[in-house]
């Protein structure tokens, strides 16, 4: 209880020192957002009118009270660029990033694991290399080449998948998984390379342990093993990746829902902070945030759950 | 053995897989080189939309965007993209033609008095609103008080700030009295009519165009369909729908059409030119821009007029047309394009031929033999104006002039350089109107965001005559004569205007190019080959 109690004093400050950082530092950049969203021609009557519809008109310290002290009761402000409360634009947008990296994670873990598990029972030399040259791609290639590339397989070449957009699950659930399929698999990808290298040297590690040997020496057959006792050990690590890997994805994929003109959170953060509607970007910082401390504190639970020796202390 | 045989399965199918990518990447690049002769400079459209084709009815054009609409209003909206999408719900008294005419649309004629402060506009009487509602002089009064402020709400339009008064004699007619003579004030009249009393046109906007709005979801997509009650037959659209979807992206926009997933993408690149090939329409004209190097001309030292000569003389403009916009651009020698017909003066683009001896001996004259150093800010998010100043740099080497590129942000850009004219040099593309008065007003001394700095009186009495001068062909002449000042004076290098290549399905076809960024959906249509 203890733990949870300072657990959530640690997420409390660590947002509000978030949204104070995010707020200075919008006011220090330079762009005044009625003449952002106005661009170069914009008449100087529309700049006046669009300031006092802003509020722009009244002093920082007061926006950011004011601001705060409304995101408690749950009003986040409207946007300055929609004319609508920020709340209800994020919530019409979460599915869309929440599908997605749902996708993509379940893609990471199908893929993953079983080929992660696969590659090391199998540790031939050969197989190690082509593993760790493909895992090593799969690392460094870049998402959005990435994400090229598959709409240049998959849509222009086969035409198989729609290259860009988005189908709400409740107008066409297959549409919809159509529409996320190559953009989650663009995600995944780095994501599966890097769970087959860290299950790998940890799979392997562990074999070298005492207590595999005990078992071997009982008669266990070695699949029971590996899948009740070392794939147990191994997954503390790969949980961790995992959780990154969540955390990452549910605050929007910027550079791959960009690509895909995927109307997620990501292209909403970028397109928010070119317009400098400081609302919705500090309510979507916010909510980043909030995504990565939630998710940390998920991952600490779970590995008691996996390794109950765990002690659950700071 | 076994898990040996079982590696060399895992390596071939890897293998198959990278070969399966690898020739992707293949199959775009042997694209390329078919098909570069065919987007070469100057093709106005691709062979594909032969004789033989039939007009089909019907189908619906998927467009993409790559911003989002800032306000559907259009009295609140700005942005070029807004304008030219909702250009197809909203209509005018008139509409812009291809040649930057006016076109009369709501108005069927009009009359000027002889003191050219009284304008008689006679409406259309068949009119009608998406909502069913007639369009009558009632609505162009409510509309026009709006935008001239005479609601006893701020103006919402500079352009009609010379509206004294007033007034409709019958549902039908409708007579505008300015305060003084304003040759400007009839291009104005394209501002878009809206019904009386109708304030949500911010989420519902209605209008009296050839396409109605149907929805719009923030970040997918902006839908429109045809309007069956649209007033002129001759104008009505062939198309059912037609759907902008915002891509932010500008290479998965080539990637949507060449996969089928799209019809039109406006904008492309030069290289996506060379992309996209034969199958394509590829439709390309001035887009009646001005790239231009802004000169401070208030800042040593290119407040001497020698100095600003010499490096318009340094400057090779054909290098920078063939280089950073692929040959895809029009030489300029003022602030005008030629796709402005009736404004244009001819020959000045010619004027400062590229001539480094000259420059040289300019510079010894103006004081400055040895050059001098020069920055040039540039908006890092335009890739062809930070190209273009690359180019200027290397050419200004060789005058001596030792140039260091500032790129900034777009935000930074628009308050410190536009906003407040704190640079020395810069490197943009000022975007077309259709009235000159707009394009060349951007010099007088009295223009709130004249970044040159630029102070002539000469200059300033030159637009003010031409901005009551009621004959089209003296006020021509007297804008004629503005462009030759600016040249002379050496006020800003005048780069080109680009050209703007827009990407067509095979079978659509009627896309027109407008001096200003228009994109007629009511002139489009699908062909059955």
């Amino acid at each position: 209880m203890r733990f949870l109690m300072r657990k959530l004093m640690t997420f409390i400050s660590t947002i509000l020192l978030v949204s104070v950082i995010i707020f200075l530092v919008f006011q220090i950049l330079p762009g005044d957002p009625a003449e952002i969203i106005l661009g170069v021609d914009a008449d100087p009557h529309q700049i006046a009118a669009l300031h006092v519809s802003m509020g722009l008109d009244r002093p920082a310290s007061e926006r950011y009270v004011s601001w705060i002290g409304a995101a408690i009761t749950g009003d986040f402000g409207t946007s300055l660029k929609y004319q609508r409360p920020v709340a209800d634009i994020i919530m019409e947008r979460l599915p869309v990033t929440l599908s997605l990296s749902l996708f993509a994670l379940g893609l990471t873990v199908m893929i993953g694991l079983p080929l992660g598990i696969y590659i090391t029972r199998k540790d031939g030399k050969l197989s190690a290399l082509i593993t760790s040259i493909i895992s090593q791609l799969g690392v460094s290639i870049p998402s959005f080449w990435m994400a090229f590339i598959l709409i240049l397989l998959f849509s222009v070449t086969f035409r198989l998948f729609p290259s860009y957009g988005y189908v709400a699950w409740s107008e066409d659930p297959i549409g919809a998984i159509r529409s996320l399929f190559l953009p989650a698999l663009a995600l995944a990808i780095p994501g599966i390379a890097v769970i087959i290298r860290y299950l790998r040297n940890t799979l392997l590690d562990q074999v070298k342990m005492d207590y595999v040997r005990t078992a071997r020496s009982k008669g266990v057959h070695s699949k029971a093993i590996m899948y009740k006792h070392i794939l147990r050990n191994a997954l503390i690590p790969v949980i961790t990746i995992l959780g990154l890997l969540i955390a990452d994805t549910l605050g929007g994929s910027i550079v791959v829902e960009n690509v895909f003109a995927l109307p997620g959170l990501g292209s909403l953060l970028i397109s928010s902070i070119g317009s400098r509607d400081m609302p919705l970007v500090q309510t979507l910082v916010l909510y980043i945030a909030f995504i990565v401390v939630t998710i940390n504190l998920i991952i600490d639970l779970l590995y008691k759950v996996i390794d109950p020796r765990i002690q659950l202390k700071r | 053995m076994k898990s040996l045989k079982k590696s060399f399965a895992i390596m071939l199918s890897s293998l198959a897989v990278i070969a399966v990518i690898l020739s992707g990447c293949g199959s775009g690049k042997a694209q390329n080189t078919t098909t570069a002769n065919s987007g070469a400079p100057n093709t106005n459209q691709s062979t594909t939309g032969g004789n033989t084709s039939t007009k089909m009815q019907g189908g619906t054009v998927r467009v993409s965007m790559s911003t989002e609409p800032d306000n559907l209003n259009p009295y609140l909206s700005a942005a070029t993209d807004t304008n030219a999408m909702m250009d197809n719900v909203f209509d005018g008294l008139f509409e812009i033609g291809e040649t930057g005419d006016l076109v009369p649309a709501i108005a069927e004629s009009y009359e000027i008095s002889a003191d050219g402060l009284k304008y008689t506009f006679h409406l259309r009487k068949n009119v009608k609103f998406h909502n069913g509602a007639d369009l009558t002089s009632a609505d162009v009064y409510y509309s026009y008080a709006k935008l001239a402020g005479l609601d006893g709400q701020e103006p919402l339009s500079s352009k009609f700030s010379s509206v004294q008064s007033m007034e409709t004699p019958d549902q039908y007619t409708v007579v505008v009295t300015l305060k003084s003579v304003d040759a400007a004030f009839l291009a104005a009249n394209i501002a878009a009519i809206l019904p009386k009393d109708y304030e949500e046109q911010s989420t519902k906007p209605i209008g009296a165009g050839p396409f109605k709005f149907v929805q719009y979801q923030t970040g997918q997509k902006l839908v429109m369909e045809k309007n069956e009650q649209f007033y002129d037959a001759k104008r009505m659209p062939v198309l059912d729908k037609v759907e902008f979807q915002f891509m932010p992206d500008a290479n998965s926009a080539v990637l949507a059409l060449q996969s089928g997933n799209l019809d039109m993408v406006p904008g492309i690149t030069a290289q996506a030119v060379a992309q996209l090939g034969d199958a394509f329409n590829l439709v390309t004209g001035p887009q009646n821009m001005v790239q231009l190097m802004a000169l401070n001309n208030t800042s040593a030292p290119l407040d001497n007029e020698k100095v600003r000569q010499a490096i318009n003389y340094a400057v090779d403009k054909d290098v920078i047309i063939q280089t950073a916009a692929e040959g895809q651009g029009t030489k300029l020698g003022s602030n005008m394009s030629p796709a402005m017909a009736v404004y244009y003066q001819e020959g000045l683009e010619n004027q400062y031929n590229h001539d480094l001896e000259k420059a040289k001996q300019l510079l010894s004259e103006a004081g400055h033999p040895q050059g001098f150093d020069l920055e040039i800010t540039v908006p890092s998010n335009y890739q062809f104006h930070v190209d273009t100043a690359q180019i200027i740099a290397e050419q200004l080497k060789q005058i001596g002039i030792n140039v260091k590129i500032k790129q900034v942000e777009w935000s930074y850009w628009l308050e410190h350089v536009y906003g407040n004219g704190e640079y020395e040099a810069t490197i943009i593309g000022l975007t077309g109107k259709i009235d000159p008065n707009e394009v060349l007003g951007r010099y007088e001394s009295t223009y709130k965001k004249n970044f040159y700095h630029y102070k002539n009186a000469e200059y300033d009495a030159l637009l003010k005559q031409a901005r009551v001068e009621m004959n089209e062909s003296n006020r021509a002449k007297l804008y004629k004569e503005a462009q030759k000042m600016l040249t002379d004076q050496a006020v800003a290098v005048y780069i080109m205007d680009p050209s703007r290549t827009t990407a067509l399905a095979g079978n659509l076809e009627g896309y027109k190019v407008y001096p200003v960024q228009k994109y007629d959906f009511a002139e489009m249509y699908y062909t059955q080959k």
